[in-house]
């Protein structure tokens, strides 16, 4: 039994190698076989099927599901990536519960949806184990795109495109590419290298180039892409993060930041943390950074969150998830101060109370210290203003039509750098994927 | 990609999912939609005559069976041929032939059995500019009563004589659709092709009661306190279809003809399977019926994928390729043996199987080892019979393992051997042909 979880302040390797295999294995193992067919055979085969529609990249459930109960999980896997190119990565980090599987009628009937994600990976697995690619590219239509960034909405849309027979130029800041599926999503999620792999599956239909290193702003300009290509794709994401407004603030540190280090690391033994944890915020990210401190061994791990459980990103399933991880989570408190001994050592957080009066979050004066040797912030993620400079934001964010065309008519947007829908990987796939649509559109035309 | 595209008598289809005559093929609005989700063919709705249409009860008209979570797997109707005018059927087919040419589209007919009755329906038909016509020998309810359907299918004579009839009076390719409710079903066939049919389709669907409503005694589905038996469909009959395709099939008299299978057709599987055993194609009622007719979706995926895996190119190398292996039992390998054997890793330890070879069967599995649950195939009792394997609940956790030649079978105190012999040259056998050495 280790004791490293009791040793004071930040330290790495506070578990033995088994724990932390254990720890960040995966969160929903694979189906085998049987596990597979009978919950596929729990599936109604709906008309115009609800979990079709909560999908937000309409993947014909109804019909994957059947065919994998025929014995034909390949033909499955097609049905599911015509829709969604990442359906293997959406199939392990798709709220669902959220989504299809709240949708589902057997939810409604029994309280217990078919597992539609667990489906969705059994398939998709199995076409990628065999390496099965489904889609071929159209005749070459001579024109070329720039898509920036390479997370789920720029690749998304660089494999619609291609498909339809364009050239695609992929400019990415970073040296690997993936997006957050690569940097930010809970390690339990993504295992086993995955969103590497699936890069590896979607670029292998071939016309995709990416080029590392080169960041918009930074190094292109949007102009210089126009002038290059026939049309830009912006699908760069969030670069910013949202600041918490409290005293010591500079001692805190960015939610992202701490999982980017933990998803880089080679091994996790070496991923330092403290032995009192305090996350600010209540959306996936405050989850998700939680949730892996305490599997990397902290001993306490508080998440406060400003307002109730209802208001909440994070749905039932993730606030159960880290509660049954041994988080504790505190509502209706929002920072007040960061305590740290004058450098960069954080050793606790004032919080004041918080209510509703008259529609509006007010601090009640009644304040509370909890100790921490780590204070994570996880309050948001904001559009980097340099990246998306030359077309009109909206609310923040970049604002674009129905079409996912910008202001400026030969560029355009998807993703979470978009003010439109969730942010979320799926939600993600199915902007990049219709913005390909509508580019093609405007290209032939 | 493996091509399925079906030619059937001469009648061309981009796949070989067909929908039965039934209400999925009633009308135009049906039919088109079908055509757009996919389907290859459809045989209309049976016709009947010139005149005031049939009529069917206002009450329900269809019972059923059902299996764990509901699943649906017997339907029964007692629904009758279609009971919109002739020539409203007559010019929505024609409609829906000339909006889809690529497609095949069979007209079903029963009129009275006389000559001028076939020959009457024909010749509109034949100007639908459909591609063929079945001829419905089939319905076990309310059509028999009036001497067509099953009364006609269950006669020999009767099925060779309207097929001469309809041969003689069309350039059509004629289909004969054959009822189930006989006890052999090679004579309807062998009568069908002795009258110069093109093909048999096979099969209509069964006489049946689905259930009986125990508080009013009435048999359901009830029409006002009473019922009446209706014709069964569904998965439920597939292996009786299946069986009857087969012996068709490998009859002497009937191999060759063409075969259009029919019968619970669920999955692009059952499909196969029906081809494998010598149908050129297939149509579907229940199942559509049940999920809709999206699941030609998954049926022409699936057998593309399936044909793809083993490099089926087309739809000639499947068909008939397990006739072959249909044989009758005095020929079956008595030599063959075979033992169940429990993956241990798979098994989850119900003792269904225990139980029913304990207390119905061979007393071969054991239940337990050391005082804890276990199940396990005991070689010295166990005859292969494949009942344990049948009521687990776990696919492949329990599989049939034939023994080597040369292995002691523990069972017998034998070593297996080597050669093929069967019941006809066994020494139990009082007419055994050859006496063994
Ligand atoms: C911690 C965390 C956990 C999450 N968990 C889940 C989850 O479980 N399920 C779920 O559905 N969603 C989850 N999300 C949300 C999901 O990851 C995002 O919605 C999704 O990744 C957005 O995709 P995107 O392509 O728009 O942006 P990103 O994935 O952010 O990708 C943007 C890419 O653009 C690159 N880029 C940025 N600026 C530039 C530039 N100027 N020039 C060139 N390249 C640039 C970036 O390097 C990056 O590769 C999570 C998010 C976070 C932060
Ligand atoms: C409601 C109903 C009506 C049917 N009507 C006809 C008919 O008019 N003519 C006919 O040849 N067969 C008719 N059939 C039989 C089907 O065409 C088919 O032979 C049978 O249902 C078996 O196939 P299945 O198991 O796929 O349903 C009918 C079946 C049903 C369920
Ligand atoms: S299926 Fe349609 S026609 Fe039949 S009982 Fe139900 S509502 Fe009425």
């Amino acid at each position: 039994m280790s004791d490293g979880v009791h040793r004071d302040g930040i330290a790495a390797g506070r578990l033995s190698a088994e724990d932390y295999a254990i720890n960040f294995s995966d969160l929903h193992p694979p189906l085998s076989a049987h596990e597979a067919r009978v919950e596929a055979d729990r599936c109604y085969f709906c008309h115009d099927a609800p979990c079709m529609t909560a999908c937000p990249t309409s993947i014909d459930i109804p019909l994957f599901i059947r065919q994998i109960v025929v014995g034909n999980p390949l033909g499955a896997a097609k049905t599911i990536l015509s829709q969604n190119i990442m359906g293997g990565m959406c199939a392990r980090v798709c709220p669902t519960e959220t989504l299809c599987e709240e949708a589902c009628v057997r939810e409604t009937a029994e309280g217990k949806p078919v597992k539609i994600g667990e489906l969705q990976r059994f398939a998709t697995d199995a076409a990628m184990t065999a390496n099965r690619q489904f889609f071929a590219r159209a005749q070459p239509s001579g024109k070329t795109i720039a898509v920036v960034g390479a997370g789920p909405a720029g690749l998304a849309c660089a494999h619609r495109l291609s498909m339809h027979g364009h050239d695609v130029t992929i400019y990415e800041a970073r040296s690997k590419p993936g997006g957050l599926n690569e940097y930010g999503l809970a390690a339990y999620k993504a295992t086993d290298d995955f969103a590497q792999a699936e890069v590896d599956y979607i670029t292998a239909i071939g016309g995709i180039r990416i080029e590392h290193g080169k960041a918009l702003g930074r190094d292109v300009t949007l102009d210089s892409l126009l002038k290059q290509h026939d049309a830009v794709f912006l699908g760069i994401g969030l670069g910013g993060v949202n600041a918490l407004g409290a005293s010591g603030d500079e001692a805190s540190v960015a939610a992202v930041d701490f999982i980017e280090t933990l998803r880089q690391a080679t091994d996790l033994a070496g991923v330092p943390v403290g032995r009192r944890v305090v996350v600010l915020g209540g959306g996936m990210t405050a989850i998700d950074a939680a949730v892996q401190a305490k599997l990397l061994g902290a001993e306490e791990v508080t998440i406060c969150y400003r307002r109730g459980p209802e208001q909440m990103n994070a749905s039932a399933f993730e606030q159960e998830l880290a509660t049954a991880n041994g988080v504790v989570i505190r509502h209706w408190l929002q920072p007040k101060k960061v305590f740290h001994n004058g450098g960069p050592d954080v050793t606790g957080v004032e919080l004041e109370y918080t209510a509703m009066r008259d529609g509006k979050l007010v601090g009640t004066g009644e304040t509370v210290s909890l100790l921490a040797d780590q204070v994570f912030r996880a309050i948001g993620q904001t559009l980097d203003g340099v990246s998306a400079a030359g077309v009109t934001l909206t609310d923040g964010r970049i604002a674009v039509d129905a079409g996912f065309r910008t202001s400026n008519p030969k560029v355009w947007a998807g993703g979470d750098c978009v003010r439109a829908g969730e942010d979320l990987t799926v939600t993600s796939v199915a902007q990049g994927r219709d913005a390909a649509e509508s580019i093609h559109r405007a290209l032939g035309a | 990609m493996a091509d399925i595209r079906n030619n059937f008598v001469g009648i061309k289809s981009p796949n070989p999912f067909w929908l039965a005559s039934a209400p999925p093929t009633d009308k135009a609005y049906n039919v088109e939609r079908a055509f757009k989700a996919g389907w290859g063919g459809v045989v209309w709705k049976t016709l009947g005559e010139e005149g005031p249409p049939v009529v069917n009860v206002n009450g329900p008209r269809y019972g059923a069976i059902w299996g764990a979570d509901r699943r649906l797997l017997g339907l029964n109707n007692i629904e009758l041929i279609t009971d919109r005018p002739l020539q409203v059927n007559l010019q929505e087919i024609k409609q829906v032939k000339k909006n889809w040419p690529d497609r095949a589209v069979v007209v079903s007919l029963m009129v009275p059995c006389q000559e001028e009755s076939w020959k009457a329906i024909l010749k509109p038909v034949e100007e639908t500019e459909a591609d063929g016509v079945e001829l419905n020998f089939g319905c076990p309810h309310g059509m028999s009563e009036r001497g067509m359907g099953s009364a006609v299918g269950q006669v020999p004579e009767y099925i060779e004589m309207v097929a001469r009839w309809c041969k003689a009076n069309t350039r059509m390719p004629v289909v004969v659709k054959l009822t189930p409710n006989i006890t052999d079903i090679r004579y309807p066939a062998r009568a069908a092709k002795r009258g110069g049919a093109d093909a048999v389709s096979l099969i209509n669907t069964i006489s049946s009661i689905t259930s009986v409503n125990l508080d009013t005694f009435s048999p359901e589905p009830s029409i006002d306190g009473k019922g009446s038996h209706g014709g069964y469909c569904g998965p439920a009959v597939k292996p009786i279809a299946l069986n009857m395709v087969a012996e068709i099939a490998r009859d002497a008299e009937t191999r060759g003809l063409p075969i259009s299978g029919i019968g619970g057709i669920t999955t692009w599987r059952d499909a196969a399977e029906f081809m494998a055993l010598g149908a050129g194609n297939v149509q579907v009622c229940t199942a559509a019926m049940t999920y809709g007719i999206r699941i030609v979706q998954e049926m022409i995926s699936g057998l593309e994928n399936w044909m793809d895996e083993k490099g089926h190119k087309d739809l000639s190398s499947i068909v008939g390729r397990a006739s072959g292996n249909v044989t009758d039992w005095q020929y079956l390998n008595l030599n063959y043996i075979a033992k169940a054997h429990i993956d241990q890793d798979l098994c989850i330890k119900c003792g269904r199987c225990h139980i029913a070879c304990e207390d119905t069967s061979h007393q071969a599995i054991t239940a337990n080892l050391n005082g804890a649950r276990h199940f396990e195939v005991k070689d010295e009792e166990c005859v292969g019979c494949n009942l344990c394997v049948n009521v687990c609940p776990v696919e492949n956790c329990i599989t049939m393992v034939p023994l080597a030649a040369g292995v002691l079978d523990k069972r017998t105190e034998k070593p297996v051997v080597a050669d093929y012999a069967n019941w006809t040259t066994h020494p139990n056998n009082p007419g055994a042909t050859c006496v063994t050495g």
